[in-house]
């Protein structure tokens, strides 16, 4: 690594620093995480636009996707909810896949003509309405059972580490199938495409409620395995006088250790992302993708199925992104599909990808640390901020007003950040190799 | 060096065709000379002159060097030369799509080196490019429109030459240009350029890639053209058919003047004949 | 069997919804055709160029409430509105000027371009939710109704009520005259001409001596006419809130690309064909039903192919549809 990548990297951990010693640790620490985790997700984004030339403007629905998975998996059980209908709704969805195969299937075999209109359609239109006669009763049945509680069928309540492998498999098949659709078009559709996807996923996650519960949220999931609750920490007798040993108070220390501990989880998967990442951009299967990209006409006559490598390529990216959904759900011990917002989850990602380079993971890295931390921190510190700039103005309904929406200045720092990167660096804080 | 690459940075799609978000179908390729900037008396010399023409696309390397084109009023001038030879360069050079690092360009007694081409256009030059040449979206006659967009006054007189000249179009009028032959855009092409009445028509291989009966008959027009009294300055090709109409022909090699001379001499010449003539 | 009750319940729950809501759409769709055919990216801004818009007719409507003008049963928005265009006018142009501009003059990949854009939107945003907050506006005042049920069903004995707010008139009437300015200024003014030469080929349209920041200019300006119309009548009809604005540029996009990238006629067709799929598809055909057949056969269910909340999934699939049938959109856009 080149002496002004470190100077970079020492610059961004100065921030953290800073922030531990000005404002707080927790603070810091709390910051850090979710950049990291918004780092995993940059990878993803990074692959896609960095590596193969992906304009993924979905990010937020795989995310959204990795979120579900944790719930389904971590998530309390509800055995009589699943009783009531469970299986039945398993079956609508199979008959509804097996629906639309169906059509597809006789769309392909039949010859063009009116006979293949109308078959098409009428598998389609009966399928449809066999599907809400068999989905619509068992999902009423399933969520009428203790809706104050659970009212969904439930989850497996197993470590949510699995919802992390389950939510990159959730994002990658809903990549699959998005790609399928987008990436064969004649024309390259994938930026509106996945821009839509992704709004369809939250709705739909907004409103199954028998899912994960949609809007009333599935909360107090239970922490992946190493990490500790608060209050068990605080119990812990051992725990109590290490601290004490070391001066700190115990409810403060226990925040904080259960972030570190956060922290090194999350470095453990970011690690291991960028690891596999190198080796793959290094390998052949890298150097291919960089050639279909900066000639997908010479790569094609070279005999690379290109459609097939970007759809690769679109799965790996989003897996990415699922896994980083999860891993904020996790965090966070709560699914609540409201809280999805395109700006933060999509564009913001967008954002720490160019800002820090696209085309080079460490690039990434460095955008989502800093413009995770700036992201947050504007927030923090922009009311206080605002009351300076303010300051010559009389009191009255205006300054108010202007220091209440200073958290906004969020929105605005970020996007003239943006804007200064691509007009003075367009390369990014660290550029391409 | 990092700006070189920052501009990389920049024109660099990544492979990405996505067409739903983006549209490079008839984006601008040239960087021509930027607005603003102003001509000056320059009296004596030919009617229109690139003279010592230094010049290269972008950051790139000259691809003209110390190159010189002079035509005099109501004459023809033809530049031949093997293929990259920098002939059309040498022409836009002229127009002012493509800015000068050294030399200037002078039209009717000014110095023209400092103006964008639509200022070019307003003092009378008119130029038909070799290919994309017409709006292919818009028809025959808003083409023409299109041509006289700098005129204020009536122009049905001049549109009514330009059917004359070329009497196919006339009854294409209507017609998007996209729909014609290659021939017949071609015609729409010339007709454009004409809408202005420019004082000098500069023409870049204006009979590429049409069959020789089109190409006779698109001669013929360019010499009824220049009869008219407009100066023509043309990119050609099928080098004999041209320097046979030639009052002063440029034979270009590597952007810099090789031979110069009439028509007549330059087919007569041994030299020019044996290395691009073809014997 | 009442076929009248039936079509009143139609015209007022289904018919007159989705025209407001299409021609919206369609003014919204305008404005990205414009950007892209001439500027060659799409706005990821335009959502936000339309809160701005909204954002600044309401301050101006603000104003002239404050100095008691008034335009009778008509809303003050549409005195507010020309203020609102300047506004947004010289903001886009200022953008340009210092965004824009830089990309074009060096050439950039139009797909960098539409990056930019997403720090414009940013920008916007801020610049909305700090001004004018995230909440509910309602800045509609004036008459209410132009007519309504309760009168309907008076002066027609019908069972059944046809509503026809004053918002819904004005978004019929104002898109109509926008779109007829529109198309008169495209096809047969020398400047609207010289937009349209512009984007068919930028080299020749300089050759032709078309001054292209003057192209740029005037296509700015349009757009900002465009949005900001738009963002008023929808803030009009529903509410003007920052955020559903921003979700406003999915269905855009959508009738953009479903009438053919590039073509204003796509454009229009395009908003309209997705507001009423969007409203057919989650409608509640119950009532119309139920007066269409013998009383015995009375439909029990709701008769709703999908509830509300997905009708992004609804403008997505038509857009997914048209795309596999027609990947140019209806009128053959400029798209390959």
């Amino acid at each position: 690594m080149k002496s002004r990548n470190i100077l970079l990297f020492s610059g961004v951990a100065a921030l953290f620093v800073a922030t531990g010693l000005f404002a707080s640790w927790n603070q810091a620490l709390l910051i850090l995480n979710v950049s990291l985790i918004s780092a995993v997700i940059a990878m993803g984004v990074n692959l896609q636009w960095g590596y193969a030339g992906l304009f993924n403007a979905g990010v937020m629905g795989f995310a959204a996707l990795g979120g579900l998975a944790v719930a389904l998996t971590s998530g309390r059980r509800a055995p009589d909810a699943f009783a009531a209908g469970g299986l039945q709704i398993f079956a609508a969805l199979a008959l509804a896949v097996a629906v639309i195969a169906g059509a597809i299937f006789l769309w392909r075999r039949m010859e063009r003509g009116r006979a293949r209109n109308i078959a098409t359609a009428v598998i389609l239109v009966v399928g449809f309405v066999i599907y809400r006669m068999i989905f619509d009763p068992a999902v009423a049945r399933v969520e009428a059972v203790n809706p104050a509680g659970t009212g969904n069928v439930g989850g497996l309540a197993v470590n949510s580490l699995w919802g992390w492998a389950l939510g990159a498999l959730l994002a990658a098949g809903a990549a699959w199938l998005v790609g399928k659709t987008a990436l064969g078009l004649r024309s390259d559709y994938l930026a509106i495409a996945t821009l839509g996807i992704a709004e369809i996923i939250i709705q739909v996650l907004k409103n199954e409620d028998w899912l994960a519960r949609g809007v009333k949220m599935v909360n107090d999931l239970p922490r992946p395995w190493p990490v500790p609750r608060e209050v068990d920490l605080q119990q812990s007798a051992r725990f109590v006088e290490f601290v004490r040993d070391w001066g700190w108070e115990p409810a403060l220390a226990s925040t904080i250790f259960v972030k570190i501990i956060y922290a090194v989880l999350f470095l453990v998967v970011l690690g291991l992302v960028i690891w596999l990442s190198e080796r793959a951009l290094n390998s052949p299967w890298g150097r291919m993708m960089r050639a279909i990209r900066d000639n997908e006409v010479a790569a094609a006559a070279m005999g690379k199925d290109v459609t097939r490598r970007h759809l690769q390529v679109f799965m790996l990216g989003c897996a990415l992104a699922g896994i980083g959904g999860a891993m904020m759900v996790s965090m966070d011990s709560l699914m609540n599909p409201g809280t999805y917002n395109p700006l933060r989850h999509t564009f913001l990602i967008w954002v720490m990808v160019v800002v820090g380079g696209s085309g080079n993971n460490w690039g990434s890295l460095l955008g989502a640390l800093l413009v995770g931390w700036l992201y947050l921190i504007v927030e923090q510190v922009g009311p206080t901020v605002m009351g300076f700039v303010t300051s010559g103005m009389a009191d009255g309904p205006l300054r108010m007003h202007l220091i209440d929406s200073a958290p906004h200045l969020r929105l605005l720092s970020l996007g003239v950040i943006l804007l200064l990167v691509l007009r003075f660096a367009p390369r990014g804080l660290i550029p391409e190799k | 060096m990092s700006e070189e690459e920052n501009l990389k940075a920049l024109r660099n799609t990544r492979g990405n065709k996505d067409a739903s978000i983006t549209r490079t179908e008839g984006m601008s390729t040239a960087e021509p000379v930027r607005p603003g900037g102003h001509a000056f008396p320059a009296p004596g010399g030919p009617f229109l002159a690139g003279e010592g023409m230094t010049g290269g696309y972008g950051r790139g390397a000259d691809i003209l060097h110390d190159c010189t084109i002079a035509v005099e009023k109501g004459q023809i001038a033809v530049i031949v030369g093997p293929n990259g030879a920098g002939k059309s360069t040498a022409m836009k050079a002229i127009f002012g799509m493509l800015p000068l690092r050294k030399g200037r360009v002078q039209l009717d007694g000014e110095d023209i080196t400092g103006l964008a081409p639509p200022d070019r256009v307003a003092r009378g030059m008119a130029f038909v490019p070799q290919v994309n040449n017409v709006f292919t979206s818009m028809t025959v006659q808003e083409n023409l429109e299109m041509g006289a967009f700098l005129r204020r006054d009536d122009f049905s007189g001049t549109m009514e030459q330009v059917f004359d000249l070329f009497p196919i179009l006339r009854e294409k009028r209507q017609q998007p240009a996209g729909e014609l032959s290659g021939g017949q855009r071609q015609q729409v092409a010339v007709g454009r350029a004409l809408m202005t009445e420019p004082k000098v028509l500069l023409l870049d291989e204006p009979t590429a890639g049409v069959s020789p009966i089109v190409m006779d008959e698109l001669f013929d027009r360019i010499i009824e053209v220049a009869r008219a009294g407009i100066t023509i300055l043309m990119v050609e090709q099928n080098a004999r058919q041209a320097l046979e109409i030639a009052d002063i022909g440029y034979v270009l090699v590597q952007g810099a003047n090789a031979h110069t001379g009439t028509g007549k001499e330059l087919l007569s010449d041994p030299v020019v004949r044996r290395s691009f003539l073809g014997g | 069997m009442d076929i009248l009750n039936a079509l009143v319940v139609f015209l007022n729950f289904v018919f007159i919804p989705a025209a407001t809501y299409g021609s919206q759409l369609a003014l919204g769709a305008l404005g990205v055709t414009f950007v892209y055919a001439i500027l060659r990216f799409s706005n990821f801004a335009h959502g936000d160029t339309m809160a701005f818009g909204a954002m600044v007719t309401i301050y101006a409507t603000w104003g002239l409430q404050a100095l008691g003008v008034s335009l009778g049963p008509l809303p003050t928005a549409l005195l507010a509105l020309p203020v609102g265009i300047a506004v947004t006018a010289v903001f886009l142009l200022a953008t340009d000027r210092v965004v824009f501009r830089f990309y074009r003059e060096k050439r950039a990949a139009p797909i960098i371009v539409a990056i930019v854009s997403l720090g414009v939107m940013f920008v916007l945003n801020g610049i909305v939710r700090l001004f004018i907050g995230v909440d509910d506006v309602i800045f509609l005042d004036g008459l209410r109704q132009i007519i309504t049920p309760a009168d309907f069903k008076a002066w027609s004995g019908l069972d059944e009520g046809l509503g026809l707010k004053m918002s819904q008139a004005i978004t019929l009437v104002v898109a109509i005259i926008s779109v007829i300015l529109l198309f008169w200024f495209l096809n047969r003014t020398r400047t609207g001409k010289s937009m349209r030469a512009y984007s068919d080929n930028e080299d020749l349209a300089l050759l032709s001596g078309i001054n292209p920041d003057r192209v740029v200019a005037v296509t700015w300006i349009i757009v900002a006419a465009l949005t900001t119309t738009a963002g008023v009548l929808y803030g009009l009809d529903k509410t003007f809130k920052a955020y559903v604005y921003f979700q406003l540029l999915l269905p855009i996009f959508a009738a953009a690309i479903v009438g053919g990238l590039g073509s204003p006629l796509g454009a229009i067709v395009g908003g309209y064909i997705i507001a009423f799929s969007e409203v057919i598809v989650t409608y509640a055909w119950k009532k119309v039903v139920t007066y269409l057949v013998p009383e015995s056969w009375a439909p029990d269910g709701l008769l709703q192919l999908v509830t509300t909340d997905y009708k992004f999934a609804v403008s997505f699939s038509i857009l997914v549809i048209v795309l596999i049938f027609m990947p140019t959109g209806i009128f053959k856009g400029k798209s390959v």
